[in-house]
């Protein structure tokens, strides 16, 4: 029987996974899908100067939020951190480095990183300060700016179900990054809702098979934040 | 007078074919959605993974798991489909999107757009509008004239671009202006709001443009 990729708790399934200086992926936009249980067990760990690739920063006291608090990522690779007090202050004092990315170049990025893909030519970007000192080519009359293909130590990822193989399902849009964090780590751990055994879920309704997958947690009560809850008027 | 917000979100509209696949941004464009023709169905994309977005929840109905790119709670159609960052982006790099409709601090007489940084200031991010404006078939800008009195169609943009070359119509309150590449100007003005002259646009716009007969 092969070693069991279930663990007990969000610190059990990071245990030996972390040290200081190392490159995380943590899936989400906004406060949609993150991983906040696997998160709070970073913070809890202690480890320092990490590297966050993530497409936001969670808000204070939220998500990524609680990880620039205690000041233990010292680089953000993000396309957008707009809400976050916390992460305007410690930039401002230079205490916090960023790398901004246009959204759909970090998606591409991270997907490429997982596939073996270590470069891409994309348009976007092209003409802008994100081009400057990056190679660019013309293919067919347009100009592209190579990029990057990422990949970090560890992922951290959000899905609705998984089965204890690893297989993952990821529910509205709370999948976004997650599944292309899944697949660009050395080792991936997920946290799910619902966990079941192999053959609960349908092969055909799998978004992340379970190779990619090193370690899961299943969530005890999965608090799910609103950043913005919007709602309209019920008619009379 | 200028146009209000909700005439400019109506000249916009115009611009949606039945059928067509649409990103929308933050501010004056969210509004365009209240000004879709009769006749005209479009889906509506977000770039957080989503086609087909419905209208905002009933209070009580909203799902933490349902939300679009400004991060608001929305809902499901029966035409809505989920997919991954990385497919929405393929779904807007690719060509795949008929028109996105978006906010400019500055725009140019070539298509030059800014709107995601302002230096000094803190920056947020671009998010998704460098992928939408490199991607997206028909770019349209959808703005305020001026900013505190100050022209926002220009020569040569001031602020970092967030795209070079990629906008194809500019809707102010105004005036409308195409947006021609093979002209000199590049910009042509084919529409302008009631008891508003072309000397008043002209004083209000950096940038020179050609009025279309």
């Amino acid at each position: 029987m092969a070693i069991s990729k279930v663990f007990p708790d969000a610190t059990a399934a990071l245990a030996g996974q972390l040290r200081d200086g190392m490159t995380i992926m943590s899936g989400g936009f906004g406060l949609c899908g993150i991983p906040e249980a696997l998160i709070l067990a970073i913070r809890e760990s202690g480890v320092r100067d990490l590297t966050v690739i993530s497409n936001n920063a969670g808000i204070d006291g939220v998500g990524l939020g609680v990880l620039l608090e205690t000041r233990q990522i010292r680089k953000m690779i993000s396309s957008y951190v707009g809400e976050n007090a916390t992460f305007a202050k410690q930039y401002l004092a230079n205490e916090l480095e960023i790398e901004f990315n246009p959204q759909g170049t970090l998606a591409e990025r991270i997907r490429a990183g997982g596939a073996g893909i270590p470069a891409f030519f994309t348009a976007t970007g092209y003409g802008t300060q994100i081009a400057e000192g990056k190679e660019t080519r013309e293919f067919d009359g347009r100009h592209y700016v190579m990029e990057r293909g990422l990949f970090a130590d560890l992922a951290l990822v959000h899905a609705w179900k998984g089965d204890t193989e690893g297989n993952l399902v990821y529910r509205m849009t709370a999948r976004n990054f997650n599944p292309m964090m899944a697949t660009a780590a050395k080792v991936t751990v997920a946290q799910v809702e619902h966990l079941v055994e192999p053959g609960e879920i349908d092969p055909d309704q799998i978004h992340t098979p379970g190779i990619f997958v090193k370690r899961l947690i299943k969530l005890g009560h999965a608090e799910k934040r609103i950043e913005k809850r919007t709602v309209r008027e019920r008619s009379a | 007078m200028p146009w209000t917000r909700d005439e400019m979100a109506a000249k916009a509209a115009a611009e949606l074919q039945d059928g067509f696949y649409v990103n929308l941004g933050i501010g004056i464009p969210t509004l365009v959605a209240n000004h879709i023709p009769e006749g005209v169905t479009i889906q509506l994309q977000s770039e957080n993974g989503m086609l087909g977005m419905g209208p905002f929840p009933y209070e009580g109905e909203e799902d933490a798991d349902l939300i679009n790119a400004g991060k608001q709670t929305v809902t499901t159609l029966p035409s809505t489909s989920f997919f991954d960052s990385a497919q929405s982006f393929a779904m807007i790099r690719g060509g795949h999107i008929d028109i996105s409709i978006l906010g400019a601090l500055q725009v140019t007489e070539n298509g030059d757009l800014a709107n995601w940084m302002v230096p000094g200031k803190m920056v947020k991010g671009m998010g998704g509008a460098m992928d939408l404006v490199a991607g997206v078939k028909r770019v349209v800008v959808l703005m305020e004239h001026t900013a505190k009195g100050e022209p926002k169609i220009l020569k040569e943009c001031t602020l970092p671009l967030t795209g070079k070359e990629v906008v194809a119509k500019i809707i102010t309150d105004l005036a409308v202006f195409e947006v021609d590449r093979d002209s000199t100007p590049g910009l042509i003005l084919v529409e302008h709001a009631p008891d508003v002259t072309i000397e008043q646009i002209r004083a209000q716009t950096e940038a020179e443009f050609l009025v279309a007969n």
